[in-house]
């Protein structure tokens, strides 16, 4: 019988032949992923309570950015707890201050296709851009996956979302992402596996595929996933498995669109869903930023860099670059130059302003244009300020304007 | 008790906002939905219920948002649906979140009845009563602990 790659990985993981979307399952869990706000400061306090240890601590990867750099005794002790904590469980895998959780763990090569991975962040789904199911759960539900290696799930259905032709110069998944989002809303991916396929997929990196899955969580998909290909052996630089759907597996939607007709999009405040074409926009900005796991890879950079090249921000921009690998690579090859040259503020590799967990937060006047992820109401500051969301390239593009700005006249 | 009404696609930056997520739960749990109803967080009493539209804590895995809400004595959450991820932090903090097609027929200050093994809710204000979606069994008895801290240290304390 065909079945969905989502199908796929979910039988494999429960040991079984096949699933059925909609029985619930256990799953064994290959690996295990958290940060420091939701890992080892909730954790640590549990496993002692429960006189408990973790199932299998090469499993296990740490990664500290929520509260990095620590600023005041609230963060030192949650970045000490980290620390202390994957001394004491025997976890080896563990990069401190490396960057965002997301972006380390792919480039670290931790995921593969064909895994289960559970992470501790509700943009877990970033992982199935490598043909990997994974997904976000809270600190609780990982304490218990911590100590038995398992976990519950209710085999999904697949929403299919194929884009074909290839996105114009100044387009990016960012764009594809918020355009979907409008169209079907912060709940369009019903806490099913979305499934990105089609020409216009095919032919993004890596990085790209990541911020489709990455977004995901604002369509409220359980997970995003792309098959793996040529694309995905590239970047992981070694031999690995095909995982796909078959041809003829149910679907419960089927959406096409053409990726060659997509327009840079923008998302007005206070929801990732408040879409339009970025042509429909001319609000003035006093504020850029490019950040998060989202929308400050080294895929992001050179996009907001391809505009800013030879140009001045006329607003305060600020970059934090998504990991320390990325930013060097991105110095290396001229890149960050371009974005400093503009104006542009460097900040840590971490995920600071846009979850507000810095101590950078945007107050009551500020208009933001922002390459991350959500712009719920308060979220990076004061609940008065106003956030834009767009790719890195419209970001650049306004910077440089002052007010939203397609990115397309810049770059022709 | 009393009810309070809030609309579709409240997220959990609202009801956790992330700059206060470096406290502990009494400090985050002063700014919980400040933002939507300011009087909120001072003015809800234990055994208040929180009734919602579609996709009640959309956005992130942040289980302090549905901890806030418990932490208040919220007794219980009914929503037209819930985000996933929230849904099931909600279940594994002991915090019954009901998924009602028709949450949207309940006023704010309804008194209502709750019978989550039925899956009814009854409004004892309009005298309707609305059908809700049955939470699995399996995760029923995950409420019926407390949550599923104190259903491991029970099934831990078992193995032992």
């Amino acid at each position: 019988m065909a079945r969905t790659l989502a199908q796929k990985l979910i039988a494999r993981a429960a040991g079984r032949p096949t699933v059925t979307p909609g029985e619930i399952v256990t799953c064994k869990v290959d690996l295990a992923m958290v940060h420091d706000s939701s890992g080892p400061r909730r954790l640590k306090p549990r496993l002692e309570r429960l006189g408990a240890k973790v199932w299998d601590p090469k499993k296990v990867v740490v990664i500290t950015d929520h509260y990095l750099p620590a600023y005041d005794d609230e963060s030192r002790k949650i970045i000490q707890i980290t620390r202390d904590w994957v001394r004491e469980a025997g976890v080896d895998a563990f990069y401190d201050a490396q960057g965002i959780c997301h972006i380390v763990l792919a480039e670290r090569g931790h995921l593969l296709p064909g895994m289960f991975v559970a992470g501790g962040d509700s943009h877990s789904p970033t992982g199935g851009a490598f043909a990997a199911y994974m997904f976000g759960i809270g600190a609780t539900e990982m304490l218990g996956v911590m100590i038995t290696g398992e976990i519950w799930l209710k085999a999904p259905h697949t929403i299919a979302m194929e884009f074909d032709g290839a996105l114009r110069p100044g387009v990016s998944a960012k764009d594809i992402m918020l355009f979907l989002i409008g169209r079907f809303g912060l709940d369009g991916g019903q806490y099913q596996a979305v499934e990105y396929r089609g020409a216009a997929i095919r032919a993004l990196p890596m990085q790209e595929r990541m911020t489709l899955c990455n977004m995901t969580a604002e369509l409220g998909g359980q997970t995003g996933l792309i098959a793996s290909d040529g694309v995905t052996r590239d970047y992981l630089n070694k031999e690995i498995e095909i995982w796909d759907s078959d041809p003829a597996a149910p679907l419960l939607a089927h959406h096409r669109f053409s990726g060659t007709n997509l327009a840079p999009q923008v998302a007005a405040p206070h929801s990732p869903a408040n879409t339009g074409p970025v042509t429909n926009f001319r609000q003035k900005v006093n504020f850029a930023y490019i950040g998060a796991c989202t929308g400050a890879k080294l895929e992001d950079l050179r996009m907001a860099a391809s505009v800013l090249k030879g140009r001045k921000s006329r607003v305060k921009l600020m970059v934090a670059p998504a990991s320390l690998r990325d930013q060097q690579t991105a110095e290396r090859e001229g890149t960050l130059g371009i974005l400093l040259d503009a104006g542009a503020e460097l900040l840590a590799n971490s995920c600071g302003m846009c979850a507000g967990y810095g101590p950078n937060l945007l107050d009551d006047d500020t208009v933001a244009i922002s390459s991350t992820a959500r712009n719920f109401k308060g979220r990076m500051g004061s609940a008065a300020a106003q956030v834009y969301l767009a790719s890195p390239y419209t970001v650049a593009a306004s910077a440089v304007a002052g007010h939203i700005a397609d990115p397309r006249d810049l770059l022709a | 008790m009393n009810t309070w009404v809030f609309g579709d696609n409240v997220d959990t930056d609202v009801i956790a906002p992330g700059r206060y997520m470096k406290f502990g739960i009494e400090e985050i749990a002063k700014h919980c939905l400040e933002a939507v109803s300011p009087t909120f967080p001072s003015a809800v009493k234990p055994g208040d219920a929180v009734v919602a539209g579609r996709n009640f804590g959309a956005g992130s895995s942040r289980e302090q948002a549905p901890e806030a809400l418990k932490h208040l004595g919220v007794s219980v959450l009914i929503a037209e649906s819930f985000a996933g991820l929230f849904y099931r932090n909600a279940i594994n903090l002991g915090l019954p979140a009901v998924a009602c097609p028709r949450a949207k027929r309940i006023r704010a200050g309804d008194q209502l009845e709750v019978d989550l093994a039925r899956g009814k809710i009854e409004n004892r204000t309009t005298g309707e009563t609305l059908a809700c979606e049955l939470i699995p069994p399996f995760l029923m008895a995950i409420i019926r602990d407390g949550g599923l801290l104190p259903h491991l240290e029970k099934k831990l304390a078992r193995k032992a």
